[in-house]
């Protein structure tokens, strides 16, 4: 996209006019293919214009500055997904009280539809709770996007934290198509699921970095096949770090804070170097 | 998913970009990787642009299948049904992206109106 703005002095700006804050540089590179300010030569028809803008951009550039600002603030973020039940409150309560007793300062922010019954179970532990309700009497978002991520940075204090961990919505859909600017993506998934849903929910199986299999103590109760569901996930995403949990014994979570405080600690090198 | 307020992001690009001339079609470009219903979209423009100076224009989808491109055997595949990417030549998960994720107003028709010669 490109215009050009003709102002009553007569003075043009390129689409990099300093008070129109939507016109960003595209990266992909953009062709001007229309001019206005001169019309003598136009007739009536159809001019096609090009515009090249993902729709996703305004998204993303949140998502850049909210990383950014976490940069700046040696802070890790982390954005949990999973679907409605699967533990990801469970496993933010034992996650919370190991790292308080580590003195890793946490933040959480709390992202449901409705209620504050989830930022409730987590306040106590310790960590600073920003709580996001995405209902707004018509339903309601059924994702956190990067903007609204942004708000609620505004009840936190960055400088004061080491950690920050986004429970986002649950929803296996939507989650995975926006960026928050976190720089880690985890989905709890609870063997209760099934072993089929890396192959029914692609996308979001593709986004994470780190599957927490959940529910571990139901598994002599289920006939779960452990082995097919790691088997769908390393089709869809080879990538993607499996860790065993059950958030009702605590079995498995070790691993899972180690991974934790070692991406606390690249935060920390991070922000030492700028 | 929510092609309502998809809409609403597509609405104000458009709407920045046409410099108030009026909008014909709007050509998006959707990969086979995005959890977008176009005829949903479709649907949902109508909604969005009811009663704005966008009212009347459509939307055109061209839709961008997924081909990959295979870091194992270097072979370049497109995905047909099924989005477990894996090369369809040798079967390995270990792809990068060629095409399928984009998302994108690419250019739009504007209607072009007589004038009168005179300078804005």
């Amino acid at each position: 996209m490109g215009r050009f703005h003709r102002h009553d002095d007569g003075t043009e700006h390129d689409h990099d006019h300093p008070h129109d804050r939507a016109h960003q540089p595209d990266p992909e590179g953009s062709a001007v293919s229309a001019e206005h300010g001169d019309l003598s030569a136009y007739g009536t028809g159809v001019e096609r214009v090009s515009v090249l803008e993902r729709i996703f951009d305004e998204n993303d550039r949140a998502a850049a500055t909210n990383r950014a600002a976490f940069d700046a603030h040696g802070v890790r973020a982390v954005n949990l997904m999973s679907s409605p039940g699967a533990g990801k409150t469970a496993v933010l309560v034992h996650t919370l009280r190991h790292l308080q007793e580590r003195g890793v300062r946490a933040g959480v922010v709390e992202g449901d539809i409705e209620t504050s019954l989830d930022a409730d179970r987590l306040t106590g532990l310790g960590a600073q709770v920003a709580l996001l309700n995405t209902g707004n009497g018509f339903g309601g978002e059924c994702h956190l996007d990067a903007p609204m991520v942004a708000r609620a940075l505004g009840d936190l204090d960055l400088d004061t934290l080491d950690l920050l961990l986004v429970e986002n919505v649950g929803n296996l859909v939507c989650p995975a198509e926006f960026d928050i600017g976190a720089h880690d993506s985890v989905m709890v998934y609870a063997i209760t699921e099934g072993e089929e849903k890396p192959l029914k929910y692609p996308v979001m199986f593709r986004s994470v970095g780190v599957v927490l299999v959940n529910k571990m103590d139901l598994l002599p109760y289920l006939d779960f096949d452990l082995a097919m569901f790691r088997d769908n996930l390393a089709r869809v995403n080879p990538q993607a770090r499996v860790i065993e949990v059950s958030a009702r014994t605590g079995a498995g979570l070790d691993e899972w804070h180690g991974w934790l405080t070692a991406g606390v600690a690249a935060a920390a090198v991070g922000e030492a170097v700028t | 998913m929510h092609e309502l307020s998809l809409c609403r992001s597509i609405y104000g690009i458009v709407d920045r970009a046409r410099d108030q001339r009026e909008v014909e079609v709007v050509y998006l470009q959707v990969g086979q990787l995005r959890q977008v219903v176009p005829e949903t979209l479709v649907y949902c423009w109508t909604l969005v642009t009811d009663a704005t100076p966008l009212a009347g224009s459509r939307l055109d989808i061209d839709h961008v299948p997924v081909v990959l491109d295979c870091r194992a055997c270097a072979a370049r595949t497109s995905v047909a049904h099924t989005l477990v990417l894996t090369c369809a030549e040798c079967g390995s998960g270990d792809i990068a992206l060629h095409s399928g994720e984009e998302f994108m107003v690419t250019s739009m028709d504007l209607t072009v109106l007589e004038a009168s010669g005179q300078e804005p």
